[in-house]
């Protein structure tokens, strides 16, 4: 509860504050987030979707906590909430699990909401691209709000990125709530590439209408401690979900997926692919959870964790679970965890490739299978590189992007 | 048509229980309620030694300071510990009479069981003790295993005739700390059986202990203790059944095996105590903590289970593989109909070099039933080279059951090879037209299906249990079809 305590003093000593900083519907959740927040606490690692997660260890060192509201020109069918229309104002906080004390936290202390909103029919060709950039001398503490509404038929894709461009130590508190209606289209990337000094936790809860399709890709490429949620709700008859995920991790970093996909209507379809690559002593974890609830027939459910432990310190938890209650489905999971193939390895040394080659060969071929599920070319492209660079140990700081020269 | 097959339905329903009779016999029942004085009469009536009486006054006290655990996937019904008689005597007669036959009622209660406790009638080969309630009634063919040094007696007699053995391994593998229910039967715990196979013997023949349950208001807490010594073999089968009756009758025992340097255990269950009845009233409350050490080199230890029975099934037996390339298996079929709830599976704890276990685990729910896989696969950081697969199929037959799925992976070596797949279906409509073109009814079809996708766990039964489980895995489903 220790520090539980020093985000609630805080709280109540900037409240008015944080309140003249932000608008009515954000104000409007505030106190209840504050109730749940202070009834609760951390979550310890006795609740079962927090197993994984050291979350009273994550949020007590003493950080600054960042309360600016969002600044500067947005790109296309992005808004300030205050700015958004009211009929997607007054979603903010409906799609979240508010019972959750971290996203409990994140509505008290968030100030601002960025909005995407792609109105009826509109297909929306660049993809749209928000950069989370930590810069700062202190250790700051960011509270991120992102709602993203889709109206029927819409098409976007979404690349969420997040990078760290000093040294100090950060901690993010991110929470997503998507709305997509009936035949709309989302492509929502998360990219991480920070530092060890960095900590993130994001929850990402989604609603799924009629026929709707959702492809979630989340890739962790460099990082401290992660945790990432990922709550879909398909409440539409035909909604369709891809949720894949890989995570490259060395030294101590540590990094947990927890995912559960509710299928709530008949005919739906998921699918989840979450692939590991652990170095040195570093923690990795997958808890994904398919429920499929009475009278949602027709199910179709699939669910893939792969990992590859290169070191006998690395650990690895995975828990991929089903829980159904209806009878006409086909539900299937399956988990592995292994070495390289000393085959492949034997084959490609034969044939002159030094063995750290091989090895790295082998581990970014692993990894491939996760980035070429993603449909967006470029970004593809882009992957590849990236994941090639981090495996040689050359991404451990932001490159390449002009706001951090 | 509909009446006629709604009739053969209830028809079938009805007779589906067929141990459910009581039997009329003098029992001797302590006052319901738990208490240290409960304790240590339990221990008077056996007539144990101070030592063990110590042993389940430390469990009782650390009991004392737990709160049972709500983590399963299950919906329990309060248990009221003080309202259960924790000792029932159905030997009470023959005490009395002072003659040391066994009251003709009880061996007819075992003859209708299918269990004939006169060993020239017993099925050849199969050594049984047999245990109602708190007391063991008979143990057949002891003599015969005696000749080669063979232990197999109901553990009271065990603490009598082999003090140094029970106290050397009692709670050594599954501690009076363990949890719960271990704690609760730690403190109570009444008959069950004693095998110990010393070193380098094969046991001739299939050991066997059957609970049953007769008196009312009662629990059955039996524990159970196995030592296979260096090079020794034994196999080992457990089957249980107890009374139609509409109060909660709990049944928490303990079951500890200890496996030496190369040597091998099989366990075989075929558990069907009474399910309750179509309403989801009354039932066994299976709490079980089954745990097996394989502690030398190169041993192993098999797991078969069937479930069919009782209320609510919450156990995982379990391996702890310490010995370097010990193997361990765990083969389940666990099937729940009407309203009965299952949370089983098993832990496979790696801790050895080059160890492996393989898992198999078959769901089949029906009716309104929840069926649920929990299992653990723990690679400790010493099991170099570990090995584990694990498979777990449901099956779901009808549209308000549940089947669920909750494996934990936990790997702290990079050389071990972990895999898991499940799955979970129904009958597929082609499966069920096949059969019927064919001339097989609908009815006979699902039994046929279920017995072919059960049949990878049975085939690891000993024949003449396996004989026994198929006929149940039709009586259970009988009656859940459409």
């Amino acid at each position: 509860m220790s520090a539980a305590r020093q985000y609630i003093d805080f709280f109540r000593e900037v409240q008015g504050s944080i309140t003249s900083r932000s608008c009515a519907e954000m104000n409007a959740q505030r106190e209840a987030a504050f109730e749940t927040f202070a009834a609760q606490g951390f979550p310890s690692q006795k609740v079962e979707r927090y197993r994984y997660a050291k979350v009273e260890a994550d949020f007590s060192p003493n950080y600054g906590i960042a309360l600016t509201p969002l600044t500067g020109p947005l790109p296309p069918y992005c808004f300030r909430i205050a700015d958004a229309a009211s009929h997607a104002r007054v979603i903010y906080n409906k799609v979240a699990d508010t019972t959750d004390s971290i996203v409990a936290l994140n509505s008290m202390l968030s100030v601002d909401t960025l909005v995407v909103h792609v109105p009826r029919g509109i297909r929306v060709e660049h993809p749209i691209q928000i950069s989370n950039i930590l810069k700062g001398e202190h250790d700051t503490m960011v509270s991120r709000r992102i709602l993203i509404v889709m109206e029927e038929m819409a098409e976007a894709d979404v690349i969420i990125t997040d990078r760290a461009a000093s040294q100090s130590r950060f901690l993010t508190n991110q929470v997503i709530e998507v709305v997509m209606k009936d035949g709309s289209h989302l492509s929502l990337y998360e990219i991480e590439e920070t530092h060890l000094l960095c900590t993130r936790y994001s929850s990402v809860f989604v609603e799924q209408g009629r026929n709707s399709s959702l492809h979630h890709t989340c890739l962790t490429l460099f990082n401290g401690h992660t945790r990432n949620r990922l709550d879909v709700r398909l409440q539409g008859e035909g909604s369709e979900v891809t949720a894949n995920g890989c995570v490259i991790a060395d030294k101590m970093q540590r990094v947990d997926n927890n995912t559960l996909i509710d299928h709530q209507t008949p005919r739906c379809q998921s699918s989840e692919l979450y692939k590991y690559v652990l170095d040195d002593s570093a923690v990795g974890a997958f808890a994904g959870k398919v429920l499929v609830r009475e009278g949602a027939q027709k199910t179709m459910s699939k669910e893939t964790n792969a990992n590859l432990c290169a070191t006998r310190s690395a650990r690895m938890y995975t828990q991929p679970m089903l829980e159904i209650y209806a009878d006409d489905v086909q539900c299937s999971h399956g988990s592995t965890v292994g070495q390289m193939d000393e085959a492949a390895l034997f084959y490609m040394r034969q044939r002159g490739i030094d063995e750290r080659e091989a090895r790295l060969l082998l581990k970014a071929a692993f990894i491939t299978e996760v980035i070429e599920t993603i449909p967006l070319e470029s970004l593809r492209d882009r992957l590849h590189v990236l994941v090639d660079k981090r495996l040689r140990g050359e991404l451990s700081k932001c490159e390449g992007c002009k706001l951090c020269k | 048509m509909a009446t006629d097959r709604n009739s053969f339905v209830r028809e079938v329903a009805e007779k589906k229980y067929e141990y459910g009779f009581t039997t009329d016999v003098q029992t001797e029942i302590i006052e319901k309620g738990l208490s240290e004085d409960v304790v240590r009469l339990i221990s008077q009536k056996k007539g144990e030694p101070e030592w063990l009486l110590e042993f389940r006054l430390n469990a009782y006290r650390y009991w004392l300071t737990l709160e049972q655990p709500t983590w399963g996937h299950l919906k329990m019904p309060p248990i009221d510990y003080q309202a259960i008689s924790y000792y029932a005597d159905p030997t009470q007669k023959k005490k009395e009479q002072g003659t040391g036959d066994i009251d003709p009622e009880l061996m007819k209660t075992f003859d209708k069981l299918g269990i004939p406790l006169e060993e020239r009638m017993a099925l050849a080969g199969t050594a049984v003790d047999a245990v109602m309630d708190s007391v063991s009634v008979k143990t057949t063919f002891r003599d015969k295993l005696k000749e080669k040094g063979i232990i197999f007696c109901s553990i009271s007699e065990a603490v009598r005739e082999h003090p140094d053995l029970v106290r050397e391994y009692l709670g050594s593998v599954v501690p009076y700390r363990d949890n719960f229910f271990a704690a609760l039967n730690s403190a109570v715990f009444s008959d069950g059986s004693f095998v110990y196979i010393p070193k380098g013997v094969r046991c001739p023949m299939e050991l066997s202990t059957y609970f049953r349950i007769n008196a009312r208001g009662t629990g059955q807490f039996e524990r159970t203790l196995i030592v296979c010594d260096d090079d020794a073999y034994v196999s080992y089968l457990e089957g249980c059944t107890a009374p139609m009756r509409d109060e909660n009758q709990l049944h928490a025992a303990i079951v500890e095996i200890v496996v030496k340097e190369r040597a091998e255990v099989k366990y075989s269950t075929v558990q069907n105590w009474y399910p309750g009845d179509s309403e989801g009233k009354g039932g066994v409350l299976n709490l079980v903590t089954k745990r097996g050490h394989l502690r030398g080199a190169n041993s192993k230890l098999s797991w078969t289970q069937v479930e069919t029975g009782s209320a609510i099934t919450w156990k995982y037996p379990s391996c702890v593989l310490s010995g370097d390339n010990s193997q361990a298996e765990f083969y389940s079929v666990a099937v729940t109909n009407n309203y009965q709830q299952a949370d089983t599976g098993t832990k496979m704890i790696h801790i050895g070099k080059n160890t492996k276990s393989t898992i198999i685990s078959k769901g089949i729910s029906a009716g309104r039933s929840q069926n649920a896989y929990r299992g653990l696969v723990k690679i400790a950081s010493t099991a170099d080279g570990a090995r584990n697969y694990s498979s777990c199929d449901s099956l779901l037959l009808g549209s308000h059951c549940g089947a669920h799925t909750f494996p934990y992976m936990d790997v702290h070596n990079d050389t071990a090879v972990v895999e898991h797949e499940a799955t979970t279906s129904k009958i597929s409509e082609d499966q069920l037209f096949y059969c019927n073109q064919r001339g097989i009814n609908t009815e006979e079809a699902v039994s046929l299906i279920v017995n072919g996708y059960a049949k990878e766990v049975i085939n690891k039964l000993p024949m003449e249990f396996a004989v026994e489980a198929q006929k149940l895995l039709g009586v259970s489903l009988e009656g859940s079809v459409g």
